[in-house]
């Protein structure tokens, strides 16, 4: 069976919880949480993930910051990553893809969008 | 002489009439001829088809037509079968989104209520009900407010995006707010796309914080969230029963914990102090 490894960065618990409660139902899924940019980072250097899924809004470091230095690593440039906010609009949405998100999802998230993303990018067939 | 010659022409146009005559009848006897010719290939096509069809019958070429029928025959029953096939796959999908719609609300609600009572200290219970009214309700603008049941004002213990300060006190049954504290009734806006508050206080959305029909106090959302498009769904409306009842509980129950440490506190205090304990 294959295996997925999860890197959820999220400030808050009760999204922290939501998130991984929802990533759960993917086969294989191994959810390890940060809560902001920085325990993200060194989340990363300890693991290997297969998807990131960052909110922007966080303390420390944000979820933007996040993804610009992801991108720049060569381990993790090529990794999916979903940045989860409560900033809908179209120009937050058009900055976090020019950082390079793979996708943007606005909250409040449904489940089965989030998974429905996350299959899709990670090619996971139901 | 004229006479002779008379004659003569006379025998003339009698001999060309009988040669024409003869002519007719040869022309008509090839008629006849022709006629019978055409009568008897009739009669031997009639009995070659005859023949024909009577041979027919039991050879393969009435196997295979048969054959046809029958595959015509299963043909239709396979494409009515196909069409209920499709109406029941419609059905199943139907079913699925809302099974997948179900699972969102139970996620969301599981984590709402398992938040919410993961602890018992009043400052953090209110910042779990903040996140839950945020992350999952995508509220923009709201206030949560306690009831001084000695006043029987309702006070506001938590604002987001709006001024804490603007947060007047209000009395039970005054405006929407202070009526869903007397009624203990939720008020959902029912056009909240189009709302506009008539009043500076008119919420949205307003939720009474009650435990069994003791109300403590209410949820006030003034606003969504711009992507929340205004629209609420189902599991907001199942988000706002649960958080009625379960909101309310966790915050009884955290200022009911605070007050009993206050009072442990104080009486170990006495109890040090009678037993000489410094």
């Amino acid at each position: 069976m294959a295996e997925y490894n999860f890197l959820v960065v999220e400030d808050s618990p009760t999204m922290r919880q939501l998130i991984s409660f929802s990533l759960k139902r993917i086969r294989g899924a191994k959810i390890i949480e940060a809560g902001n940019g920085v325990e993200a980072l060194k989340k990363l250097s300890e693991n290997k993930f297969n998807l990131i899924l960052a909110d922007i809004n966080m303390p420390l470091m944000d979820g933007l910051k996040l993804l610009s230095i992801v991108r720049k690593d060569p381990n993790y440039s090529h990794v999916p990553v979903i940045i989860v906010s409560t900033e809908g609009t179209e120009t937050d949405k058009e900055k976090g893809m020019k950082l390079g998100a793979n996708a943007y999802l606005p909250k409040p998230i449904q489940t089965s969008d989030l998974l429905r993303t996350v299959k899709t990018l990670l090619k996971i067939e139901d | 002489m004229e006479k002779p010659e008379i004659v003569t022409d006379l025998f003339k146009k009698t001999r060309e009439f009988l040669e024409i005559f003869k002519k007719g009848e040869e022309f008509t006897q090839d008629l006849l001829k022709e006629n019978e010719r055409l009568r008897y290939k009739i009669v031997q096509l009639e009995e070659e088809a005859k023949a024909v069809k009577k041979g027919l019958q039991g050879s393969p070429v009435s196997e295979l037509q048969e054959v046809l029928r029958q595959l015509q025959e299963e043909k239709r029953a396979l494409l009515d079968r196909f069409k209920e096939v499709e109406a029941e796959n419609k059905d199943f999908a139907a079913k699925y989104v809302e099974v997948e719609e179900e699972n969102n609300n139970l996620a969301n609600l599981y984590v709402a209520s398992y938040q919410l009572h993961s602890t018992l200290d009043f400052k953090e219970v209110l910042r779990i009900l903040q996140e839950i009214v945020i992350n999952l309700v995508g509220a923009d603008r709201f206030a949560i407010m306690v009831l001084d049941e000695v006043t029987n004002e309702l006070t506001a213990v938590l604002t987001e995006g709006m001024d804490e300060k603007r947060m007047r006190k209000i009395k039970v049954g005054e405006g929407i707010i202070g009526d869903v504290a007397r009624t203990g009734e939720s008020y959902i806006e029912p056009d909240a796309e189009g709302f506009k508050p008539a009043h500076d206080l008119d919420p949205v959305v307003c939720i009474p914080l009650k435990i069994k029909e003791r109300i403590i106090g209410v949820l006030a959302i003034f606003s969504l969230l711009e992507q929340k498009s205004k629209k609420l769904s189902r599991v907001d409306y199942e988000l706002f029963s649960m958080l009625a009842g379960h909101a309310a509980t966790a915050i009884f129950s955290s200022k009911l914990y605070s007050v009993s440490e206050r009072k442990l506190s104080t009486i170990q205090s006495f109890i040090d102090l009678l037993s000489g304990k410094s």
